[in-house]
């Protein structure tokens, strides 16, 4: 049963690809490349990894779905045809296609219990992850506790990109502040829309909170909560403005949070120091080491929601700010 | 070649080309872009699969249960994924930018505005 999804979801994620390689109207593109994520999410459940598949379903087919057709509003949705004679194209293609194929013969089959990749560092991981951190998910102890240091730095490149958008952005024109206010709810007429979207979002907003605090027991953390929280508000943003939605979310909270999150992370690594471990080492945070991996991992988990949250927003309202005409 | 053994790898190949051959061959930056998030996903899709244990279960501990997938793969693909959408994110930026420039992201017409600028 689960190789069949696997081969189906396979064959749609193909199909989707070569739809993306044909199409010409970027409108389209956007919203093929949406259900591309989902399905790619799809795959991931398929093959055991719900945290993985959480966060491409929100990112894949939520986030940069809506980045990409707040892009299109601005550069317009007509791309030119391809290239006449794309025999360089092809020739690199095949070439690099054809060693990959090469090289997949000797990977060791799918599924095979004895491969490499399963040795040492990740049995460790499995076998003493309940003795050493003293929680379920390995996931999100391999993410929080073991490559803690890892993630800092994974969370540091998404508040630098962030930034990044938000100062090339700036440069653009603008729209006035004033003219967003007057004018209407964009779908004002959707009353199915509208009341459906009201409906989810507390349900959105609760489960991202679920999955911000249970990331240790069941799939989750402040990654998948982060994207969720954000594709939620995302949502509410679309429906009933942006305006609405910056006056639940002002900038400057935005901008603290971005920052805010990724300072309790590296905060938590200086608190291990100075209680003489070594940098994110959590056992010295309490008396009882498995007690201290607890309270850090959910601290530095909270850091990672509140950067990844707030950055993924305030890339939406600055997209959404920008003049089109 | 073992065609059942090996399918998840193929498919990664096959998609990576798909991606790669969108990233060279379009000329629109924006399609370019999802060419490139074709060719990430294709590669998370080849981590994922190498995580996957015959008879395991997702890697959360679970009484009774002694086979799990492997979770460093997870753990190294969950980030990636949000570190691709905001590197995404600067991509559109950037071709969002390069259209007010030079009002167009279709790299022919950019081209042939550089190579007027360098006859000048």
């Amino acid at each position: 049963m689960t190789l069949f999804a696997d081969i189906a979801l396979l064959a749609f994620l193909i199909a989707a690809a070569i739809a993306i390689l044909r199409k010409r109207d970027l409108f389209t593109i956007a919203m093929l490349s949406g259900v591309y994520g989902l399905l790619s999410a799809a795959v991931f459940v398929a093959l055991d990894a719900p945290d993985v598949a959480m966060t491409e379903a929100a990112v894949g087919a939520g986030t940069s779905t809506v980045l990409m057709l707040a892009t299109l509003h601005f550069v317009g949705r007509e791309a030119m045809p391809p290239r006449k004679r794309p025999l360089l194209a092809l020739i690199v293609t095949v070439a690099v296609g054809s060693a990959l194929v090469y090289g997949v013969s000797d990977l060791p089959l799918f599924g095979d219990p004895k491969a490499p990749a399963h040795g040492d560092v990740a049995r460790h991981y499995l076998e003493r992850t309940g003795e050493e951190i003293g929680i379920p998910n390995v996931v999100t102890a391999v993410l929080a506790s073991y490559r803690g240091f890892d993630t800092l730095g994974e969370t540091a490149v998404i508040l630098t990109a962030g930034i990044g958008v938000l100062a090339l952005l700036g440069m653009l024109p603008r729209r006035q502040r004033r003219e967003v206010g007057a004018e209407p709810a964009p779908h004002r007429d959707h009353t199915i829309l509208r009341v459906v979207a009201k409906m989810l979002l507390p349900l959105l907003l609760m489960f991202a909170c679920y999955v911000q605090a249970h990331g240790e027991l069941s799939p989750g953390g402040g990654f998948q909560a982060g994207v969720v929280f954000a594709t939620a508000f995302l949502l509410y943003a679309l429906v009933f403005g942006t305006r609405r939605a910056r006056a639940i979310v002002p900038e400057a909270w935005l901008e603290r949070g971005m920052a805010g999150g990724l300072l309790v992370y590296g905060s938590v690594g200086v608190v291990t120091l100075l209680r003489g471990g070594a940098f994110l080492d959590y056992d010295v945070l309490a008396a009882d080491p498995t007690v201290g991996q607890h309270v850090g991992i959910i601290a530095i988990e909270l850091g990672v929601g509140a950067t990844v949250a707030s950055v993924l927003i305030a890339v939406f309202f600055a997209f959404a700010d920008v003049d089109p005409a | 070649m073992d065609l059942p053994g090996h399918f998840n790898h193929y498919v990664f190949v096959l998609l990576m080309m798909l991606g790669l051959y969108a990233v060279i061959a379009s000329r629109n930056l924006v399609k370019k872009l999802v060419g490139l998030t074709i060719f990430q996903t294709s590669v998370f899709i080849l981590y994922i699969s190498v995580a996957k244990v015959q008879g395991g279960a997702p890697p959360i501990a679970q009484p009774g249960v002694f086979v799990y997938s492997n979770p460093l793969p997870h753990v190294l693909i969950l980030t990636a994924i949000v570190v691709s959408v905001s590197t995404t994110a600067l991509g559109l930026t950037l071709a969002m930018r390069i259209k007010h420039a030079f009002g167009t992201i279709e790299e022919g017409a950019l081209d042939a505005m550089d190579a007027e600028d360098e006859v000048r």
